[in-house]
């Protein structure tokens, strides 16, 4: 079926989120859209799911005019979607998701679940997926998961499949396996819309390609543009992909983590048994797909995890079994993975949140009384410094940008006197432009002697910042190596295959 | 990247979950170490002499069984012991982190009671009625049952109804009004039904179109309701008392035969329509909500909303859908005081009957069959005060009519344990 | 792009979301739970990149005012007189409908039906001038000192009802639902009854203090049950709240019933004796008033509490953890501890309210319904106050007269007094919808000039 979308406009309010834009995307094409953080992606791709509705413009499958109210009926003309945050009932199992919407019923209302665990396991068998329909989605891996989001789209005879960022969560590995499988749709006359910001995706598996930016079209691109290319013409004007930084100068003061062990509430360990060390004026990236114990591991080195065992020293002293206050004193600037809901307090406003983690003693409180002269004033110099693009510091930190709310967060763990930094996720989500700052942040703490973990899920984030790379996967640590090691090693190490020979010497 | 052979990647089903270790929770033993030391104390500090008398037949039974008459400190230090013994057990499983077996608890509940009774009855000339006891449960328990299967519907799909309070008493109200009007406890029913959906619509109105807090709405609800009902009673129903506020009952209707089943003939058997109601409508949602079309996308509804929504299921219709079944349901728990008990409304005479049913609820793990379990536990609780009135036992009223709300208490501060409420419950969806 | 946006504005409001943030929700911490974070984000970082510095200089001049007002009239002092003139509308409605005067006349409605509307103003015009004389002015009664005591009686009902509403407020603004007003005042009311009328030779600066004491301090054990129950095992605040009400009332029963305990000696009521006079809080405008001390008191909490919420470091922790728990823990606040704190404080200010009821409104000893109902009332009193210690003030006041009032309206007009708590929820209600208020009344969308522009 040959996808048409015409002059497709959506305003909020005075945001225009798309501007007249113009897509066809043919059956038996991969057709890519290419764009930053915010540019109008989803949005995009919500009209045309039926989702929202456009102020303009219209829809076309086959040449036909179609009027969408909502996503059944989009679904219902042939369009199916594989979503960034996957729509799947947890605790459901496979069979119910994907009967979900258009059940067969049996006598007295009964639901026909034979027919619906039948049709997965046809779908499953037609694409080599290996999902049990009688599993519950929560117990399922995340690439899975995906292919039950592609099952739930097949199941409905979709013609058009648009995919909106899928692999953010998946190995190198599972990546390469969800291109195939689009190959493989596209070969059965599908038409796909494939979403991304991703460069190295986008040219190897589209046909064509559609840049937008700020909700416009900007232009086509071929898949055999390089990366320079592709990146200035998303982001619109050139743009450095590497982090410029000198050699490491090690000191003597470092952060030792032993024999690290995190166990959840239910008995899953987390973290398990990790041991570094990063010297003051080092990054260590770790590196690793999501859910394999980063988060919990840095959570654990500022003291927001509950069963943890081993040792964390920073400069001798020992972290663990210290609250998060005590760590917060003793030094380390934290970053969390989730500034939204770990890192900030969206209805207070810049200045408050400039002393959330400091509200418990001098300069901003005296005698149990906020001293809003002092805060305010630090809050007028901090959003300077780091550059935060407001109306002014009693703005909602909710109505910023997630760019210049991850440079409150910095603000605020860079200004204090650090003898460790902690970033998790530092740049998701963000546009480049603010990456751009917070790669330099980052690096400036570490020149000044600190030592510095970044977690991060995106190889070529790890490559860029690290001096050396830590990867782990299911909990454990499957190597730690120099920054040069060749992608396709790290990518394998990313699905828990060793390198020969590791831990430093692996140079 | 193409370099990488994929000969040697991990099977891509292979299990991703990490290794677990046991945990270990002293929480379920550390209860029953404390009930069992209270009750040991209770029997140490106020011994009582005497026999306990346990009537067991009531005069309708196919056969009489006699009076049981046992030594009640002696009956309740031997089930103190088991208790402890039980307790003992339930440490040793934890320390092997193993989970305490359900029925471990259950005979230490059973235990507890007997240990209870026998104390509270001690010395009594009168026989404390095994029969009394079961079939004022049930009748004490009709609205907390129905108010909880509404709960539960509405909290499925993801909206929570502190109002149950509010719709029994509406359900009340109207089912007396209408009742006397018509003279027929049938339309009072069906009057109830409707009372109990129109809060629910209001429910609906505020919590689901305006996606006002449904705990605000529910609570200012149950304030209007009671504003209302005693606004209305005082102004029509007591000047008119003849006629607007004396509706006919349902009567009881024996099944024959097994009405006459001793010890639990007369209980179960031998009831109104609306507890055969209770029974059928505990029985109906849970295969609604667990074996149709309609429960699957009424739980997708509450468990994550959007993805309902984006396989074209209406979100806000399937939450209002499911609140007017709710509604009703309460409802007829509502008319339980009037239709069925006393045959008129009085001023706030659910007296927090509705809060016992959330309570229920959340007991029963929304789970229908659970919260009916639940709520006939708590129906049972405020009729042991009742029937140890009637035995004279030295225990003070007001602490055996506190004990359904102490049990909730500390059912939701750790008996319960992890129960997992529908994840979308009491957030309003937002389709952007 | 060109458009002027009003200073300070919410542009995320008009991005899509039909969430109003100055809705209770928001106003109690509880975020707004989008239905997809990651919309909502990118949503966030287009209009961002599309309004860089958003934001235009503040409007110059006459713009300034014209502002201002549209501001004042999008936003919550309009809404809250809109609910406050529809739900007294509904109220005068079922007065008129279950008026008798109104029922004999609509009988013949089509014969005469200038008699039915007589009738209906009649029982309206009745009713509501009996409120307001009840409430701020008796014109009947002779002399200023006289015809003001109406207005002291609604400042008496006021003062539990603000003390209260400010407990409930600190426990929103924390994140927490206290819906256990009820067992609070009653158990505050026992501690400070107990006090107030069984230890005898103290002088009155030490036996008010010790009473009042008393009063707040079971107030505040009493909550923090459920405070510690929540911090240690997660238990729900609202359930927990809700049952210790009527842990509370069976408790209290039992020492009303009890010789020895809280019953008044040789009675067999369930009915404490009459506190001792250096116990009971000294009227304010001498004995012909029964305006008390409490009031000022009251008057004090609310300072207090806008320091505590405003300008304290403790209120800065309570009002991190309510809007963003997760995030608190981050900042190394410790979240159980503030969950306790939070609800020991709510508690010891709802204990003032029942304090202020035994040692100043009921001297004349009490029985199990002392709390009037105050403590729900306290949560509508809350939520009409925007859970500010300011706004709680002005509720406070408003609901005071509604009941002050009720109780003339009662006395004089024969209107059941319960009209007053379906006004009140009904005011609560549409408080609580603004959108509902905003249609109704054609008031205009805050932010909407901005849509029309764009």
């Amino acid at each position: 079926m040959r996808l048409e979308l015409k002059g497709i406009t959506k305003r909020f309010g005075a945001l225009v989120a798309n501007d007249h834009i113009d897509l066809v995307v043919e059956p038996g094409e991969i057709h890519c859209l290419l764009g930053e953080n915010g540019a109008g992606k989803s949005t995009l791709m919500n009209v045309l799911y039926g989702l929202y509705t456009a102020d303009e413009g219209e829809i076309l499958l086959d040449g036909a005019v179609q009027r969408f109210t909502g996503p059944g009926d989009a679904m219902a003309a042939g369009i199916g979607m594989v979503h960034q945050h996957f729509m799947l009932v947890p605790v459901f199992t496979v069979a119910e998701n994907v009967m979900l919407g258009h059940e067969h019923t049996r006598s007295g209302g009964r639901l026909d679940l034979e027919a619906a665990r039948t049709q997965v396991r046809e779908i499953s068998a037609r694409f080599g997926f290996h999902v049990d329909p009688d599993a519950v989605v929560e117990d399922l891996p995340v690439g899975v998961q995906q292919r039950v989001e592609i099952i739930k789209a097949l199941a409905r005879d979709a013609d058009v499949l648009v995919f909106d960022e899928p692999t953010a969560v998946l190995t190198p590995q599972e990546t390469d396996e969800l291109m195939a499988i689009m190959r493989q749709l596209r070969d059965e006359g599908a038409a796909i819309v494939f979403i991304t910001h991703k460069l190295r995706e986008v040219r190897e598996v589209a046909d064509r390609i559609t840049v937008i930016r700020h909700g416009k079209v900007v232009g086509e691109a071929s898949p055999a543009a390089s990366d320079t290319e592709l990146a200035s013409l998303m982001v619109g004007r050139a743009v450095e992909l590497t982090v410029a930084k000198d050699e490491p100068v090690l000191r003597d003061n470092a952060l030792e983590v032993e024999h690290l062990q995190v166990t959840g509430p239910d008995g899953q360990v987390l973290v398990d048994d990790v041991s570094f060390t990063v010297r003051g004026g080092e990054v260590l990236v770790v590196a690793g797909v999501q859910g394999n114990g980063q988060t919990e591991l840095t959570e654990a080195l500022v003291g927001l995890q509950e069963n943890v065992t081993g040792s964390i020293r920073l400069d001798g002293r020992e972290l663990v079994g210290r609250s998060v206050r005590q760590v917060l004193d003793a030094g380390v600037g934290f970053v969390p993975e989730d500034r939204n809901t770990d890192g900030l307090v969206g209805e207070f406003t810049i200045a408050e949140n400039l002393m959330l983690d400091r509200a418990d003693g001098a300069p901003f409180v005296r005698g149990g009384s906020l001293q809003l002269a002092t805060r305010d004033a630090f809050a007028r110099e901090k959003v300077a410094e780091f550059d935060v693009r407001t109306q002014g510091i009693d703005t909602k930190v909710g109505r910023l940008s997630g760019g210049n709310q991850q440079k409150v967060v910095l603000a605020r763990e860079l200004s204090r006197e650090l003898r460790l930094f902690v970033a998790a996720q530092p740049t998701r989500g963000v546009d480049v432009g603010s990456i751009e700052f917070i790669h330099k942040r980052v690096v400036e703490t570490r020149d000044a002697g600190v030592p510095v973990v970044v977690v991060s899920t995106e190889l070529d984030e790890a490559v860029a910042l690290a001096d050396r790379i830590m990867v782990m996967y299911r909990g454990r640590v499957v190597g730690i190596v120099p920054s040069t090691t060749p992608r396709d090693v790290l990518g394998l190490m990313m699905a828990g295959i060793a390198p020969e020979n590791t831990e430093g010497d692996a140079a | 990247m193409t370099a990488v052979t994929t000969d040697v990647r991990p099977a891509p089903d292979a299990p991703v979950q990490p290794r677990t270790v046991a945990t270990t929770s002293y929480k379920t033993p550390t209860i029953l170490a404390v009930v069992s030391v209270l009750l040991a104390v209770l029997l140490l500090a106020q011994p009582h002499a005497g026999d306990a008398r346990f009537a067991l037949s009531s005069g309708a039974d196919f056969f009489q069984i006699p009076v049981v008459v046992v030594p009640a400190m002696a009956t309740a230090w031997v089930c103190v012991a088991l208790m402890a013994l039980l307790t003992a057990f339930a440490f040793l499983r934890a320390r092997g982190k193993r989970r305490v077996p359900g029925w471990a608890a259950a005979l230490f509940a059973v235990l507890g009671l007997v240990a209870f009774l026998a104390w509270a009855a001690a010395g009594s000339p009168r026989d404390l009625s095994v029969v009394g006891l079961i079939s004022g449960a049930i009748a004490l328990s009709i609205p907390i049952v129905y108010g909880a299967l509404g709960g539960v519907i509405g909290e499925r799909a993801g909206v929570v109804n502190i109002a149950i309070e509010g719709q029994l008493l509406a359900g009340a109200f109207t089912s007396a009004l209408v009742g006397s009007i018509t003279g027929s406890p049938w339309a009072g029913l069906l009057a109830a039904v409707v009372a109990g959906i129109l809060v629910s619509l209001v429910l609906g109105v505020f919590a689901i179109t305006y996606r006002v807090n449904q705990v605000i709405v529910g609570v200012v609800l149950n304030v209007l309701v009671i504003g209302l009902t005693s606004f209305l009673y005082s102004q029509l129903l007591v000047p008119n008392a003849e006629t607007l506020n004396n509706t006919p009952r349902f009567e009881r209707i024996g099944i024959p035969l097994l009405e006459r089943i001793p010890i639990i003939g007369q209980a179960l058997f031998n009831q109104t329509v609306v507890v055969y109601l209770m029974v059928v409508a505990t029985f109906a949602v849970w295969y609604g909500l667990s074996r149709t079309r309609w429960g699957l996308r009424l739980r997708s509804v509450g468990e994550h909303p959007k993805a309902a929504d984006t396989v074209g299921i209406k979100v806000e219709a399937t939450r209002y859908r499911a609140l007017i079944i709710a509604g009703g349901v309460a409802g007829i728990g509502g008319a339980f005081y009037t239709v069925v008990s006393i045959g008129q409304f009085g001023k706030e005479m659910t007296a927090g009957a509705g809060f016992i049913a959330l309570a229920a609820v959340i007991f029963g793990k929304w789970d229908p069959v659970r919260a009916a379990l639940a709520g006939l536990l708590f129906g049972f609780a405020s009729n042991l005060q009742n029937i140890l009135n009637v035995v004279g036992a030295p225990v003070p009223s007001q602490f055996m009519l506190m004990l359904p709300y102490l049990v909730t208490i500390f059912a939701v501060a750790g008996l319960v344990g992890k129960s997992r409420a529908p994840a979308a419950s009491g957030e309003p969806y937002v389709k952007e | 792009m060109s458009s002027t946006p009003t200073p300070g504005s919410a542009e995320r409001r008009d991005a899509g979301s039909r969430h109003e943030p100055e809705s209770l929700t928001d106003a109690l911490g509880h975020t707004a739970p989008g239905a997809d974070p990651g919309l909502t984000e990118e949503l966030q970082q287009e209009l961002a990149r599309q309004q860089p510095e958003a934001l235009a200089p503040a409007p110059a001049g006459d713009d300034r005012w014209r502002e201002a007002a549209r501001e004042i009239f999008a936003g919550r002092p309009a809404v809250a007189v809109g609910a406050v003139v529809l739900a007294v509308l509904v109220g005068s409605i079922m007065i008129a409908f279950t008026d008798e005067g109104v029922q004999e006349a609509s009988s013949y409605f089509f014969a005469r039906p200038g008699d039915t509307f007589a009738a209906l103003g009649q029982a309206i015009g009745g009713a509501y001038s009996a409120l307001f004389q009840g409430a701020v002015y008796n014109f009947r009664a002779d002399g200023f000192a006289r015809g003001i005591r109406p207005l002291t009686e609604t400042l008496n009902y006021a003062t539990p009802l603000i003390a209260a509403g400010l407990g409930v407020a600190v426990a929103f603004r924390s994140g927490l639902f206290n819906i256990g007003g009820q067992g609070q005042m009653l158990m505050s009311a026992a501690a400070a009854g107990w006090v107030g009328f069984g230890v005898s030779g103290l002088p009155l600066w030490l036996h008010l203090p010790l009473a009042l004491v008393a009063g707040l301090a079971a107030g505040a054990i009493w909550a923090g049950i459920a405070g510690v129950l929540n911090a240690r095992t997660g238990a729900h605040v609202v359930i927990v709240t809700i049952m210790l009400n009527y842990v509370a009332l069976y408790l209290l029963s039992y020492l009303l019933a009890t010789p020895g305990l809280l019953q008044a000696p040789g009675s067999a009521n369930p009915k404490t004796p009459p506190m001792l006079e250096t116990a009971i809080l000294p009227r304010l405008l001498g004995g012909s008033y029964n305006l008390h001390l409490g009031f000022l008191l009251a008057l004090l909490a609310v300072l207090g509490s806008w320091w505590l919420l405003n300008r304290s470091s403790t209120g800065f922790a309570l009002r991190t953890v309510g809007e963003n728990p997760r995030a608190a823990r981050v900042a190394g606040i410790d979240v159980p501890r503030a969950t306790v704190t939070a609800m020991l404080l709510s508690g010891a200010l709802i204990g003032l309210a029942g304090a202020t009821q035994v040692l100043g409104s009921v001297t004349t000893g009490f029985s199990s319904d002392i709390d009037a109902g105050i403590g729900f009332d306290a949560i509508t009193v809350a939520l009409l106050g925007g859970s500010s210690p300011v706004g709680v003030l002005w509720a406070g006041l408003l609901f005071g007269a509604f009941k002050a009032g009720g109780s003339a309206m009662q006395a004089g007009e024969g209107i059941p007094i319960e009209i007053v708590l379906v006004v009140q929820s009904l005011i609560v209600l549409f408080i609580a919808a603004p959108p509902l208020v905003r249609a109704i009344f054609r008031l205009p969308q805050p932010g909407a000039r901005k849509k029309v522009s764009a």
